[in-house]
């Protein structure tokens, strides 16, 4: 009777989840175009993979976008939660003010944020020119492109994070700010030695979050760049959705998409073992 | 929450500096939070020209809100976002079917090898479906189900995080009301139906707005699966439309694009805000 209820759950995970990874691994290992039968071709596509020069870039440009993800949002979440903390009366406004870019659909979000990074007459080179500043290229240069996808996905993204961690700094025990204050530390000591640590696990977690989902940046490149200009804003997913739907090569795409798999199970595993090392601590 | 104590708050160095801190990070969010949807509302209503001259006015001297009908009747605005709701709308409801059931199924009926099972749905969280997109595809295509909207449905109930909110949900009900209504005569329907859902409805809800704002967000799969551009949702038809459209108009479009999920946001925010805070990390 029971697996009458489960039915619903077999259908979406198996066919949905299951079967698609196990017949990802499948066709990393065959010729698929959809037309002809499929045929093995042992490591081809992943030779030819290999043979890509575009490979390369994709992948450096990737961690350049997760690099530059943890340089630039990782601390601002924390700082502003750890703000937000301390505020007794309205703390309601600035939840909503944090969470509102959340909830703007990425790709109206993106279209914006290409308009106000337009170097002719965009917002941000209106503005910065008021202080003299500028006028910079934005999304045009292969410098600065990455540094402005990164930028806005932030922007985009910061809200949901600053939620966590201000559920998380709720839960630390009053006492032990008592105690240490009882003992005439200072409110950067206390930053340091309670609230720091005790977000550890918070944190751990956060950072893992970030690794994966930024590892996996398409939406972005997609909107802001499509890749440009010069491959400088291609991305490892957006080079798997090059492979598969503007080449037709779903072999390819899927050895790529194997081997990124690969990479996001190592993440994870890692942290597992550092947060089981930090436990046992 | 007592990072700085009441103590403390009442010497006036201490407070001068905390509330300074307090009130540039609030200047700070209403400008990254209000800021670009001000100026979408204000780019919507303003003369292209005027977007070109004039881009930091506060306001256009004449105000074009007829930009709005354009978009929506020559850009297909209104058909677009009636394609979203309908994707929105059942990605919703197998989501909630599916965490229903298997949450129940898991949590009150305990079949055997249930652990094991729970631990295989928990297992695919590690594996995002970015990764497998290529292949999913390729399963779409075998069932026939490229262009239909069953093709975003259906794998949107493969989430894991759902069936784990509602089997925790499920597992903190009080036994005793499953057991008499089982001496009572109540099968496994009966108790799910008239037992279970009705003392559920908070984590209903929270799986909900998870639900409708993560498939109202999601861009790269419908980019793939619906190939038809007159039964694209919103998100993909406005990165085409980006291209082609004139920008006063492009950008009225984005305006109601994003004011169903704003105004939404804006009824339901203790919700939200409450939900997505505590119960994790999909957004």
């Amino acid at each position: 009777m029971a697996f009458l209820f489960l039915i619903p759950a077999f259908v979406a995970f198996g066919a949905f989840s299951y079967w698609p990874m196990i017949r990802g691994l499948l066709i990393s290992f065959q010729e698929t175009n959809l037309v002809d039968p499929a045929t093995w071709v042992g490591l081809d596509n992943f030779t030819a993979l290999l043979r890509d020069p575009l490979l390369s870039t994709a992948i450096a440009n990737t961690l350049l976008f997760v690099g530059l993800g943890l340089l630039i949002g990782f601390p601002a979440p924390l700082i502003l939660a750890t703000v937000m903390s301390t505020v007794r009366k309205g703390a309601g406004i600035y939840r909503f003010l944090v969470y509102l870019p959340v909830v703007i659909p990425p790709v109206v979000a993106i279209l914006l944020w290409k308009w106000f990074y337009d170097p002719g007459h965009g917002l941000f080179n209106e503005l910065l020119g008021l202080a003299g500043l500028g006028p910079f290229p934005w999304l045009e240069s292969p410098r600065t492109a990455m540094l402005s996808l990164v930028i806005q996905s932030t922007w985009a993204w910061m809200g949901s994070t600053v939620l966590i961690y201000l559920a998380a700094l709720v839960t630390i025990p009053a006492e032990l700010y008592e105690a240490a204050q009882m003992d005439g530390a200072s409110i950067a000591r206390r930053l340091w030695h309670i609230t720091l640590p005790q977000l550890r696990p918070t944190i751990g977690l956060l950072l893992l979050l970030q690794l994966v989902s930024t590892t996996q940046v398409f939406t972005e490149p997609y909107v802001f760049t499509d890749g440009g200009p010069e491959n400088s804003t291609l991305t490892v997913l957006l080079l798997i959705f090059r492979y598969a739907f503007r080449d037709g090569d779903y072999g390819q795409a899927a050895a790529l998409a194997f081997l990124l798999a690969i990479f996001l199970g190592l993440l994870s595993t890692i942290y597992l073992r550092a947060t089981r090392s930090w436990s046992s601590a | 929450m007592s990072l700085i104590s009441h103590v403390e708050e009442r010497r006036p160095a201490v407070r001068a500096a905390v509330r300074t801190v307090q009130w540039l990070t609030l200047a700070v969010l209403a400008v990254i939070g209000i800021g670009p949807l001000y100026m979408t509302v204000k780019g919507a209503v303003s003369p292209a020209t005027d977007l070109i001259a004039e881009p930091l006015q506060l306001w256009p001297g004449d105000p074009r809100p007829e930009n709005f009908g354009t978009a929506w009747n020559d850009l297909g605005i209104g058909h677009y976002l009636l394609n979203t709701l309908q994707v929105v709308g059942g990605s919703w409801a197998v989501q909630l079917v599916v965490a229903v059931t298997a949450g129940y199924a898991l949590s009150v009926l305990r079949p055997r090898l249930g652990t094991v099972i729970y631990g295989a749905i928990l297992a695919t969280m590690f594996v995002p479906y970015t990764v497998s997109m290529t292949s999913l595809f390729l399963t779409i295509i075998d069932l026939g189900l490229v262009d239909s909207y069953w093709a975003i449905w259906l794998p949107a109930g493969a989430s894991a995080f759902n069936v784990l909110l509602a089997k925790r949900f499920f597992d903190a009900l009080p036994p005793e009301l499953f057991a008499a209504a089982r001496v009572d005569g109540a099968n496994s329907w009966q108790l799910l139906t008239r037992i279970v859902l009705p003392m559920s409805r908070p984590i209903l809800a929270v799986i909900s707005l998870i639900a409708i704002m993560h498939s109202w967000k999601d861009f790269i799969w419908p980019l793939v699966a619906i190939t038809d551009p007159a039964k694209q949702p919103i998100s993909v038809a406005l990165a085409t439309l980006a291209d082609q459209a004139p920008q006063d108009i492009l950008i009225a479009s984005m305006a109601m694009a994003l004011a169903p999920p704003v105004l939404l946001f804006l009824v339901f925010q203790k919700y939200v805000v409450a939900g997505l805070g505590f119960t994790g990390v999909k957004g």
